[in-house]
Formats: C-alpha cells, structure tokens, sequence
C-alpha cells in the first residue's frame, strides 16, 4: 500500500469524513516525524478537531489510512487499536476531566485502568506527574475547585501520567488569556522535551506556533492547503495562508475601510 | 466519601440484606415445609382431580409430608400419586390413603389414616386402600336426586381394583 | 403511514439488537476491567445503601395498606385468619420485586443515566476510550452485577418490612391474633413463591439497570435534543421504558412460573 517511512510516528493519507451530506474533511494527509512538534492551523469551522479526533480515533474516517508506527490502525485490528491507545494520549478542548473524582483520582485512572502496575506505584507516579505540573498541593480537590489553567494542567498531567509516545491537543489554548496561553505552550514545549513525545496541536494561534512547531500544516475547506516548517510558512506566497498568517493586517485593512466610509468584507478579500 | 466509609456501608446492607433474604426463604418461605429424612410411598388413585405436586399429606390433621409427583398409570388409567413422608412416621400396611378437601372450596390434601397392622410399609411401596377426591359437583347432583349413599360403594369398589404390591 | 409503520419496526429490532449487544459487551467486559470489584463496591452503594430508606418506606406503607384492606374484605367472609396469606403472597409474588424495582428505578436509574448522560456531553466517556479505558467495563458492567447483587436484597427487605406493616395494622391495630397472622403467612409462601421473587427481582435488576444505563451511556446519539436537553430526554426515556419493562417483564415471568 504505501512504502514503509520509519521515521514518521503518525502517518496520515486522504483521510474523508462526512456528516450526512456535509463533508468535513474530504482527504487530509499529515506526517508527523518522531518527537516532532507538529501543528494543525486552520479557522474554525474547518474539521481541525474533527481531524484530530480522527487520529484520535474518537471518530472513523469514512476512507483514508492513519498508520501509527508502521502499523495502519485498522476497524479490523482492535489489537493495533488497543497499542495505539495506550501509546497515545488525547488532551480534550474542554479537558474531559472526571469531575466526581479528585485531581489525583483522576491522574491515578488511567494508569489504575490500563496497567497491571500495583495501586502503590501507580499513587506514587501520580503524585509525580501532579507535582510535575505544581499541582501537587491540590491533590484532593475536585477539578470545578481548579482555575481554568490548572484544569489544563490537571488535563495534560492524566495525559503524560501514562508517558505516551505521542499526544494530541486539541486547541489547548482555547479560551484563555495571552500570558496564559504562552504558558501553556511553554509547558507543552517543557515537557515535550523533557518526556520527549510526539506532539500534535490543532490551534488558531499563529503567532505562537511559528515559535514553537517543527512542522506546520494548515487544514482549509477539509484537505491541507499547506505543510511545511515554520519558516517555509513564514514565507509563504499562497493566498490562504496570507490571509491566516496576516489577519492582523487585514483587520487593519478592514478597520481602515470602515473609517473611510466603505463597506468591505472581512472575510473575503 | 472515603473508600473505608463507603466500604463499611456497603458491607452493612449486605449484612442487612441477607438477613431479610435468610428470613424470607428459611422462615416464611419455608413454614410448613418439612424438614429431615424423607421416604416415598405411593397410592393409587381412580381419581386424583385438584391434587397437585406440592400438596399436603396429613395424619390426624397434621401435615406429615408432600405430594412428589402425580403420575398416570398407562395400563389401568389410575392416577398414581408418590407421596414423600417424613423418615419418623412408620404407617401400617393397612392405611387409607384419601384426598380431602379444606373448608368447602378449599385446597385438596391427601389424608392418611394409619390402620391397625403390624407390619409397616416399606419406602417406594403402595398404599392399597385409598379413597379418591369427592367431585363436588357430582355429590351436589347426587344429594339432588337423593343417592348420597353410593359413595361408600365406589371407595371399597376402587380398593379392590388397585393390586397389592 | 405504513413506510412509517416500517421504519418504525426497523429502528425497534435495531433499537432492541443494540441493547442487547450493550448489555453483551458489559458483562464480556467483566473479565478485562481492572479493579473491577471496588467499581461494584460503589454501585452497590449508590443502589443499596442510598436506597434503603425509600425502599423500607414504601414497604412498609405497602404491607400497612395490605393489612387494612385486606382485613375489611376478608372480615366480610369471616375469614380474617387469612390476613397473612393476602398480605404474604401479594407481597412475595407480586408487589415486592415489582414496586422494589420501580423505587430503585427512580431513585438509582436516573441517577445513573443522568450521570453517564452527563460524562458522556462532557466528553468523559470520549477521554475513557482515548485512554484506553473499557468504558463497558468501567462504567456499565460494575452496575449490572450490582444490580445483579442489590435488587433481590432490596426486595427481600422491602416484602419483610412489608410483612411487618401488614402485622402492624392487621394485629395491632385492628386486632387479630399475631400467631394467626403469622402462621397464615407461614402457610401460604411455598419455597417456589419465594424463588420466583428473587429470580423476578433479578431479572427485573438487570433489564431496568441495563436500560438506564444503554440510555445514559448513548446520550449523544439522543436525536430529538442536544447537549442538556438529551441528557434530560435520555434520563426520562430511561426511567419510562424502565417501568414498563418491570410491569411487562413481571407479567411474562408470571406466565412462565405459574
């Protein structure tokens, strides 16, 4: 089917998916190389998170291979399934913390759940991964008595809690202030490095991924207009990417219209 | 709520619970149930109408044991009814086997009167003389055209047709 | 009206084939879940403990009832001695395991399929399976073997305490005999009624759990409403088709068994 690319972690090809009549993605290829930052731009409304939940396998693309290490994750092969799960991490845009559970409760799950590790190691590695991420002190509260950050935190602490090899975000940034959402790219950053996963982001913020990505793909009306490096997407001369890269000017150009009296549009141009 | 406490709980309604169940099936479930070691004898009825498994045998108006099954006699089309009598209760050869009703319109049972013998039967024996269930309806037609008295005949009559053992 | 009719019956097996491959997949899950038995541990809270006082409640306002209706019948006859036969079999036959199962069905059903309702619109259910979490095994299979565990003790409790209220206002109040009482009850309950009592309440435990929580767990897939409004639609729905699983089940046991 397709020649082996052992360097690539995540291998994506012509991934479809359709809601009745409404195709969303209609054929998205990504790769992503071993221990890479990779991010997803797109506007909203334009399947990111579908993509990822795709990869994820939250959702199954109607037609498309997703390869995970060499191996494609086939309906038919729950065992390449389960691996890939208990590789992989998924942070959700709205966290999907546990909330009757306590922040710790909720780091102790999943290794609890999936390994046979005893309930002593299992107490002593959460408490780790909390204290990793200075939640420590907040053990026995209940994510609704978390701020919004910490929520992030106590999120990304349940999905490296595991040491996946590779993790996906789902818009992590959404919501929050700008100092906070380069924090939580700087700890996303920090602890890639220091865990060395593989990190897939599907986010809106341009400025901040050409910081922090290796690779950049932008996903536009369900296939990838563009992937590249961040330079290469710096430079770029496609038009799409123009106008996602430097939507600051065209509000400029539009604000300005406006107090000259026309009556342009902002999201044509 | 701490794992200890809800743990605690939990193991209090188990407590609780088996209790009522302990109560219900040993006690109430189990009233008039016989208990201990059990023989079977059986007893041959021309008519065994209304008795079921289940139905109570009776000595003196005390009950002695079950119905086990009601069969019927492929040769003679007599009902034979095995009757499961508790180990202690020795009953003469000669004892009369005969389904009785309570009240009026109650449940049937099967009553045995112990007669004078010396010799007792033996377990998975017959019981000779028997009586069969009175078909109501046929006694009320009987009373109206006025011969009550056949009845008699017809239990000495079945006696006879049912063979020893 | 009869493409409608079609659809209809369609979407009824499906509906019908899907639940039970649900319940299948939970108790196959039984065997790959880990810690499986302090997940039953906390099912059995939420449907035991939590439950209780509704449960001696109702019996006992059931049993009350039972003795002084039953007693003004059976008075015109003259047979009160037979108090504790109505009040007995009513209760271990029927009632019991009947108006048992409805309680629990109110007070644990919905909790339940609100609270998998609401996990799954939070997208906890979603973070499980990312996780790798058998979210059957997780979630649904501790509750079925509670049930499993839970309801015959529930009923067991509520026909006891059922008892005692017909004993309440049958000789305390109304002032037949207590041994008359109690050896009419005695009398009257065969091993078989007190089998067909537990196996109802069983059956019953496992139908209506299961049904609560295949509707709470599938919430998402709610097509009259999102979000909130499914979780609620789905709660109702569950808690309905619930109750008139017990009654249906309880006629078709009863058929069977008698």
């Amino acid at each position: 089917m397709s020649e082996a690319r052992p360097s690539l972690l995540l291998d994506v090809r012509g991934v479809k998916k359709r809601y009745g009549t409404h195709e969303v993605l209609t054929g998205a290829s990504l790769e992503v190389p071993r221990a890479s930052v990779v991010t997803v731009l797109g506007r909203s409304g334009t399947g990111k998170s579908v993509f990822l939940k795709c990869l994820a396998g939250i959702e199954r693309p109607d037609e498309g291979v997703i390869a995970f290490d060499g191996t494609p994750l086939d309906a038919d092969l729950p065992s390449a399934r389960a691996e890939f799960r208990r590789r992989c991490s998924f942070l959700f845009q709205s966290n999907a913390l546990f909330d009757s559970l306590t922040a710790l409760e909720n780091v102790v799950l999943p290794l609890e759940q999936t390994t046979a590790l005893s309930s002593s190691v299992v107490r002593q590695r959460s408490l780790e991964a909390l204290q990793q991420l200075e939640l420590d002190s907040f053990a026995d509260k209940y994510p609704s008595q978390l701020s919004g950050g910490m929520q992030k935190r106590l999120a990304l602490a349940r999905a490296i809690v595991t040491r996946p090899e590779l993790v996906l975000f789902d818009e992590p940034t959404a919501g929050l202030d700008p100092l906070r959402r380069n924090a939580v790219f700087a700890m996303i950053v920090k602890y890639q490095r220091q865990f060395g996963f593989t990190a897939v982001i599907v986010t809106h913020d341009v400025a901040e991924v050409l910081v922090i990505s290796d690779h950049v793909a932008l996903l536009d009306s369900g296939t990838m207009r563009f992937a590249g490096s961040p330079a290469a997407f710096s430079t770029s001369t496609d038009p799409v990417v123009c106008d996602f890269r430097d939507s600051t000017a065209a509000l400029h150009k539009a604000v300005d219209a406006l107090r000259t009296g026309q009556n342009p549009s902002l999201t044509e141009s | 709520m701490n794992a200890s406490r809800l743990e605690f709980f939990v193991g209090l309604f188990v407590l609780l619970g088996l209790a009522a169940v302990t109560w219900l099936t040993a006690k109430v479930g189990a009233g008039s149930l016989i208990s201990g070691p059990t023989y079977l004898v059986e007893a041959r009825f021309s008519n065994a109408g209304g008795l079921n498994t289940g139905s109570s045998v009776l000595v003196a108006g005390v009950t002695v044991g079950r119905v086990e099954s009601i069969r019927i006699d492929p040769v003679d089309y007599s009902a034979i009814a095995t009757l499961r009598v508790v180990e202690g209760l020795k009953l003469p050869t000669d004892t009369m086997a005969s389904i009785k009703t309570t009240g009026l319109i109650g449940d049937k049972y099967v009553s045995l009167a112990p007669g004078a013998d010396e010799t007792y039967l033996q377990p998975g024996t017959q019981i000779t003389m028997t009586e069969s269930s009175v078909d109501l309806e046929s006694l009320i037609g009987k009373m109206a055209f006025g011969s009550v008295s056949n009845n008699s005949d017809n239990s000495a009559n079945e006696s006879g047709k049912s063979p020893a053992p | 009206m009869v493409r409608k009719l079609g659809s209809l019956t369609l979407s009824l097996i499906r509906g019908t084939g899907d639940f039970a491959l649900f319940t299948l997949t939970a108790f196959r899950s039984a065997f790959s879940t880990r810690r499986l038995l302090h997940r039953v541990f906390r099912a059995m809270f939420e449907q035991g403990v939590r439950c209780l006082p509704v449960i001696l409640i109702v019996g006992m306002f059931t049993g009350l009832v039972l003795g002084l209706q039953g007693y003004h019948v059976l008075n015109r006859f003259g047979s009160e001695s037979l108090l504790g036969a109505l009040v007995s079999l009513s209760l271990v036959r029927e009632l019991g395991p009947v108006l048992a199962a409805l309680m629990l069905v109110g007070q644990a059903g919905s909790a339940l399929a609100a609270e998998l309702g609401i996990q799954r619109n939070s997208e906890q259910i979603a973070a499980l399976e990312t996780m790798g979490v058998s979210t059957h095994g997780y979630l649904v299979t501790p509750r079925l073997l509670g049930a499993l565990l839970i309801f015959p003790m529930q009923t067991a409790l509520f026909v006891s305490v059922g008892l005692w209220g017909g004993w309440l206002s049958g000789s305390m109040m109304l002032g037949l005999e207590p041994g008359v009482y109690w050896s009419s009850v005695e009398r009257a309950v065969e091993p078989d009624d007190v089998q067909e009592c537990f196996t109802k309440a069983a059956v019953f435990g496992l139908l209506t759990v299961a049904l609560c929580c295949y509707y709470g767990f599938n919430a998402h897939r709610c097509t009259s409403a999102t979000g909130a409004r499914a979780v609620s639609a789905s709660t109702t729905r569950a808690v309905v088709l619930s109750c008139i699983t017990v009654l249906a089940a309880d006629y078709v046991i009863t058929s069977f068994l008698l």
